[in-house]
């Protein structure tokens, strides 16, 4: 079966004052239909960069190359017109900040509405309808009511649940959520996430989950791809990566996760040293080099490849696993 | 909250309060009451002017203040009261007229230089600033001088010398809003650019413009009198404001208040539109949404 999205070999540049910026280097990876894929990494490893570059939502100061194929047709080369009618209908996307992700001078239902009316062609009077029915399957209540309310009237949780409704008021195939729980604390979050979870069942949309929070992954993804300084660092189903994590930079990841009990005494909570860098050109050596554990000669000049370590579980690492490769 | 309160509708909610802010403003409620007075004045002209402005009484000229004429009479026993509300019609609809003509040859010029700047945007601002290195009364005799002297001449040139600044405003306030992060939502969702910058750009800037429009009355205002004043606006016997001013010249002595009252009128209407500006920028601050 060809995947529903497949991105290949993408690679973003941004052009700034300062110089080149490598935002995203050579990641690939594919989205099943109604598969929930997480991208993890911390803040400035590319994640956001590689939802945005599928529609096309980068600053004309990048220069994104390689390939996303929606349904046969490279997202990449597509004029905007084309893009438009892509954008909202087919694929869909929630951002981060539900507080300011809606325009302050409609009323919600309207603004949801509106997404109907474009791509659907609906009237008005059946996209108010429907926009009540959307409402009660994200979970807000009292709906009829909700959709008279300006967006200030709401609470980050309600804004987001109208974001979702929105998303995927046209039946998208796929939801791209930029860090949808970020902004939330953390019993809205598993509304949120309960939500998501339930479209994916009902409408069978597939998921492309933007998160650093790995609770949120385990939660909800099924695939997970690691993503560190715009690369691919490590790819598996959920499961596999948390039993059996074979890049130092998951570990870390999973190592940096705060647990009950685990704080008395003398362990104290693992950190990772260091930062995301900030690439100028492709890495022509393992970009976590600098703060690995593990690296020695060999990782500081060049660059591993990605290689299936287990069965279905892809990694790019010299010495991966739980005692470094002894190979 | 009562139980009324509960029951309105949002907007009717949020408009409530705008109301209740904007009436703890004495001055801005001076300057809305008397704005509408003098928009009525000018409407109601001919019903309310206790005399033909026109009509000349050579056994009554130059008669002071009080009596049969309130505000006295001029040189030609012409009835100041009635010339002053007749001139208002003219300086109120040079006012709004101009401004209106600022806006909307401006709101699409900056909505277009600070939406999709590249080469629009130097463009546009290259031209505003040309026109801005003009002060705007030397600006709009110019253009005034240029087009010929006559109300709806004195207009054009009061709106075009206008216009720069309402693309100043405009550009600025989208150069903002670009930014939000609901406009990368709808682009998200598909929506064209023209629905961007009509849906989601503009609605969001019309309180600036706005307040930018309530600034820019009491100047064409001023404007107008300026160029009737220099014979470029109104022409004679036509009352106006600035008219009835560039006549009292030659009386200042004899007839003191020929210049008084119009020069009361063009001052206290004037200071009313920036009263009401001025309240309503108060009051539609976004950062003040909670007070």
């Amino acid at each position: 079966m060809s995947a529903l999205l497949d991105v290949r070999d993408l690679s973003v540049r941004f052009v700034t004052e300062d110089g080149p910026v490598q935002a995203v280097s050579d990641v690939s990876f594919q989205l099943e239909e109604k598969q929930v894929l997480a991208l993890v990494g911390e803040s400035g490893c590319g994640k956001s960069v590689t939802a945005m570059s599928i529609l096309g939502l980068l600053p004309t100061s990048a220069d994104p190359s390689g390939s996303v194929s929606f349904d046969g047709h490279n997202m990449l080369g597509m004029s905007s017109g084309q893009m438009q009618q892509i954008r909202g209908k087919e694929i869909s996307m929630v951002f981060q900040e539900p507080m300011t992700s809606l325009n302050p001078v409609f009323r919600v239902g309207r603004q949801v509405g509106e997404v109907l009316r474009r791509h659907e062609g609906m009237s008005r009077d059946a996209a108010a309808k429907r926009v009540v029915e959307l409402f009660e399957l994200v979970g807000i209540p009292a709906p009829a009511r909700r959709v008279k309310e300006y967006p200030h009237q709401l609470s980050g949780g309600m804004r987001q649940r109208v974001m979702i409704a929105m998303a995927v008021a046209c039946n998208p195939k796929i939801l791209i959520a930029d860090e949808p729980t970020t902004a939330l604390d953390v019993t809205i979050q598993a509304g949120i996430l309960d939500v998501m979870r339930d479209l994916r069942d009902q409408l069978g949309t597939a998921v492309l989950l933007i998160t650093h929070d790995l609770g949120v992954v385990a939660d909800i993804a099924e695939r997970v791809v690691v993503m560190y300084a715009g690369r691919k660092v490590e790819e598996a189903d959920a499961g596999e990566l948390f039993a059996h994590p074979q890049h130092p930079y998951t570990m870390g990841l999973l190592g940096a996760i705060p647990r009950v009990g685990s704080m008395r005494g003398e362990s104290r909570l693992q950190e990772i040293p260091g930062l995301v860098p900030s690439l100028s050109a492709p890495p022509d050596h393992c970009v976590f080099a600098p703060r690995c554990p593990r690296a020695d000669d060999r990782t500081r000049s060049e660059l591993p490849a990605l290689t299936e370590e287990r069965p279905d579980h892809f990694v790019a690492c010299f010495y991966p696993g739980e005692r470094g490769g002894a190979k | 909250m009562t139980t009324a309160e509960i029951a309105l509708t949002p907007g009717a909610r949020r408009r409530a309060r705008l109301r209740r802010r904007f009436l703890k403003r004495p001055p801005a409620v001076f300057g809305l009451v008397f704005s509408v007075l003098m928009v009525v004045v000018a409407l109601l002209a001919p019903v309310l002017a206790p005399f033909d402005p026109a009509q000349q009484d050579f056994a009554a000229t130059l008669q002071q203040p009080g009596g049969a004429h309130l505000l006295g009479t001029d040189e030609l026993g012409r009835d100041v009261l009635s010339r002053i509300i007749f001139g208002a019609r003219a300086s109120i609809q040079v006012g709004v007229l101009a401004t209106l003509l600022a806006i909307v040859v401006a709101v699409p010029l900056g909505l277009i230089a600070g939406y999709y700047r590249g080469w629009w945007d130097p463009i546009i601002m290259r031209f505003t600033d040309v026109l801005l290195s003009f002060p705007f009364l030397i600006l709009a005799v110019g253009l005034a001088a240029i087009l010929g002297p006559s109300l709806m001449n004195a207009t054009l040139a009061l709106g075009i010398s206008q216009i720069p600044q309402v693309i100043r405003v405009m550009r600025g306030e989208v150069l903002g809003l670009r930014e939000e992060d609901y406009v990368a939502a709808a682009v998200a969702d598909g929506a064209t650019d023209r629905v961007i910058l009509g849906r989601y750009i503009l609605p969001n800037a019309l309180s600036p413009l706005l307040v930018q429009a309530t600034v820019a009355i009491p100047i064409a205002i001023i404007g107008e009198s300026l160029l009737s004043f220099l014979g470029l606006g109104v022409q004679p016997p036509t009352p106006s404001w600035g008219v009835m001013l560039a006549g009292a010249q030659s009386y200042i002595t004899q007839g003191p208040w020929l210049a008084l009252f119009p020069g009361l009128a063009i001052f206290l209407t004037t200071m009313s539109f920036n009263l009401l500006g001025d309240g309503l920028r108060d009051v539609l601050d976004p950062k003040m949404t909670l007070v």
